[in-house]
């Protein structure tokens, strides 16, 4: 049994002395993602706020002759104002003004109240107002129109309760595990799978292509060791690196962006080695696969846009279609996402993510032994 | 029992057959020196017994071991030196004198007693602490021979070892690997350089999977194909060599003539003394400066060879 790994000391020996020779790759290869760290954290905002709004207030013209109302149509644009979400930056005098600012992108929101608004609120009937939202930004566009129908609800209600009533449903929203809604407490636990693939991936995948094109991959071959001995060998050293890595990921992400950590850290440590494994045998995998090193280079890239697009950290994975929710499941940062966000969001325990853990674990030893097969084919 | 023995190795890359049927007997102690064009197979033969490509047929004995039953057990008894400088260059001699020794299980106090040595009897010490990219060619060489016998292997496969390096250095390497196979080691070396042939005790010529010669390096000069029977060799030293030759030519007695260097190599009827095609030559107008009876070189041998083929291989073609 131990023989298979024949070989494992002294790869390892040898690799540690590359890495240290290599020392300034080894560097950019842990600063890079701390640069993207910073640039997610610091400037990406989800929330919603102060959208560029045009209003087009025909009521309020036909009262006063000037652009901006008085009144109920008035009244109902300070509401909007006053929610955070729109900014009220001009007043137009038709609907063609109001379309062009829509279609040049300087309004995400255009108002139109009709000259009949003030009228039918008097008499009692319903007044239409309507708000054009521009679809283009998903997010943004939701916000608006969430915000916009609860301000005409919120309107609707308080002239037909008479003064004193209550309102007859009352639902108050309280944001768990991240109760300012801050970005950076969503975003970079998040991130943190993506920061580590980035750099395990691509340091093994270099690993044994390196030797291929040096030719001293032969050299290596005429002697006793074996292809598990040689893979875990290459692993190691690198295994110790991305610890490190993520030991500094977690530092920068706790104390420059102070995003608190509810769960124990030591946990996350021992889940995050099993994560890291699968990444470091996907690297020797396509290491034994291709022939040059840009080659290598490009199928870890591969690795990356489905781990960013299919493993929930932008989209929720629920909201996938049927068939992507199924591929999300072969991405190894689906399961991290869960791990890295359970523990620093929701303090999540061992009895909550061991079955995460130990998929990446099995798929790792998995992919490691595909690797060693398809290294032990390519030489005899 | 031989250090190397092949029974119809063979060896096909889809339908190209780069080794054919080969079979040939090493035996301990010897310095076998593999010879033939590039491209011929050359390469391919050492891969398969060194245990790194599989055979398509036959069979190949290293010390008793079949290569393809047991290639594990095969490896602690060989080194591998290849042709094109292959440890790490950005390690020093000592890392990758102490990577090898790891690599083939030795531990201390053994691996420290060594890799001592193979500095000591190399004289590489004042490069210890070099990275091997930094050595010249030929101490590059001495550190892939050190690291290469570390583990005490019988048999040292050593693939144009001499390729691109300075003749002192190419002397000086052979001269180690004379004193090598006084203690025992069986040497199976590749080389394009005669000289190098010429101080083989065995050698065996392949040309394009094919092995069309083997034999010690008198036995080949004796073939029939090189000096057929009722022939012998002359050079002519002579001034003009190239008027010389068309005039040699002419002469019928004269079988077959060449120019080496300022000189003429001819066959003749052995029926023919040394002063009648003196006598001759002088009559055709040759200025001879000097005559003398030749023993082929080994370059005739295998350029005689590789033609005699050739011409058969058109033959069989037309």
């Amino acid at each position: 049994m131990l023989s298979l790994f024949r070989g494992f000391v002294a790869v390892s020996y040898k690799e540690a002395l590359h890495m240290r020779r290599d020392s300034m790759a080894i560097l950019f290869a842990l600063v890079v993602p701390l640069f993207e760290m910073i640039i997610l954290g610091a400037a990406i905002d989800t929330n919603v706020r102060q959208v560029p709004t045009a209003v087009y207030d025909q009521s309020g013209i036909m009262e006063t002759g000037t652009t901006e109302g008085t009144g109920d149509s008035r009244a109902l644009i300070d509401r909007f104002r006053n929610s955070d979400t729109f900014a009220v930056y001009r007043y137009v005098h038709s609907d063609r003004e109001l379309n062009e600012e829509m279609v040049a992108g300087r309004a995400r929101v255009g108002i139109k109240i009709p000259y009949d608004f003030d009228r039918n609120l008097v008499r009692g009937d319903s007044a239409e107002v309507m708000v054009m939202v521009d679809g283009s930004d998903s997010t943004v566009a939701g916000q608006a129109v969430n915000v916009s129908t609860s301000i005409g609800l919120d309107e609707s209600m308080r002239r037909v309760l008479s003064s004193g009533q209550q309102m007859p449903v009352d639902v108050r929203p309280k944001m768990m595990f991240n109760p300012d809604s801050r970005s950076p407490n969503f975003f970079l636990p998040g991130l943190m799978p993506v920061l580590l693939l980035m750099v395990t991936v691509t340091l093994t995948a270099f690993s044994i292509v390196r030797e291929k094109e040096r030719g001293t991959l032969e050299q290596l071959l005429v002697t006793p060791v074996r292809p598990l001995g040689l893979m875990m060998g290459k692993l190691m050293p690198y295994f110790a690196l991305s610890l490190f890595e993520t030991a500094v990921i977690l530092v920068f992400m706790r104390y420059a962006f102070q995003v608190p950590i509810h769960g124990s850290v030591p946990l996350l440590i021992l889940l995050s080695t099993c994560y890291l494994f699968v990444n470091l045998a996907t690297g020797m995998l396509i290491s034994t696969k291709a022939n040059s090193q840009s080659e290598a280079m490009q199928l870890a890239t591969m690795t990356l846009l489905p781990s960013i697009f299919l493993s929930g950290y932008i989209f929720p994975v629920d909201n996938m279609p049927q068939i992507f929710q199924m591929l999300s499941k072969f991405i190894p940062a689906t399961y991290m996402m869960e791990i890295s966000r359970g523990v620093i969001l929701r303090s999540a325990g061992l009895p909550e993510l061991w079955l995460n853990a130990l998929k990446l674990f099995a798929s790792g030893v998995a992919v490691l032994l595909i690797a060693a097969n398809r290294f032990r084919k390519m030489i005899v | 029992m031989p250090a190397i023995v092949t029974e119809n190795l063979t060896r096909r890359f889809g339908k190209f057959t780069a080794v054919d049927r080969v079979n040939f007997t090493v035996e301990r102690g010897e310095v076998f020196g593999f010879l033939g064009p590039n491209g011929s197979g050359k390469t391919t033969v050492i891969k398969m017994l060194i245990g790194i490509l599989p055979l398509t047929e036959g069979k190949a004995f290293v010390d008793g071991i079949d290569v393809s039953a047991d290639p594990e057990s095969v490896r602690h008894r060989i080194g591998y030196m290849s042709q094109k400088f292959s440890l790490y260059d950005d390690l020093t001699v000592d890392e990758n004198l102490r990577f090898y020794g790891k690599a083939y299980g030795l531990r201390n106090p053994e691996l420290e007693k060594k890799i001592r040595e193979m500095i000591e009897r190399n004289a590489l010490g004042p490069y210890v602490d070099r990275q091997a990219g930094r050595l010249s060619g030929g101490w590059k060489q001495r550190l892939a021979l050190s690291c290469a016998l570390l583990h005490d292997p019988t048999i040292l496969y050593l693939d144009e070892p001499t390729a691109g390096i300075d003749p002192v250095a190419r002397r000086k390497l052979w001269d180690l690997l004379f004193e090598l196979s006084g203690q025992g080691i069986t040497f199976f070396v590749t080389t394009h350089y005669m000289d190098e042939a010429e101080r083989c005790s065995h050698l065996a010529y392949i040309y394009y999977g094919r092995l069309i010669a083997d034999g010690t390096p008198d036995s080949l000069r004796a073939l029939p194909d090189i000096t057929p029977s009722g022939s012998r060799r002359f050079e002519i030293s002579t001034a003009n060599v190239t008027s010389a030759l068309r005039k040699a030519r002419a002469v019928p007695f004269v079988k077959s003539a060449t120019i080496f260097g300022r000189s003429i190599h001819a066959l003749v009827k052995d029926s023919i003394t040394q002063v009648e095609l003196e006598n001759e030559l002088r009559a055709r107008d040759i200025e001879v400066e000097e005559i003398r009876a030749l023993m082929p070189s080994l370059e005739d041998v295998f350029v005689e060879l590789t033609y005699k083929k050739q011409k058969e291989a058109e033959v069989a073609n037309a």
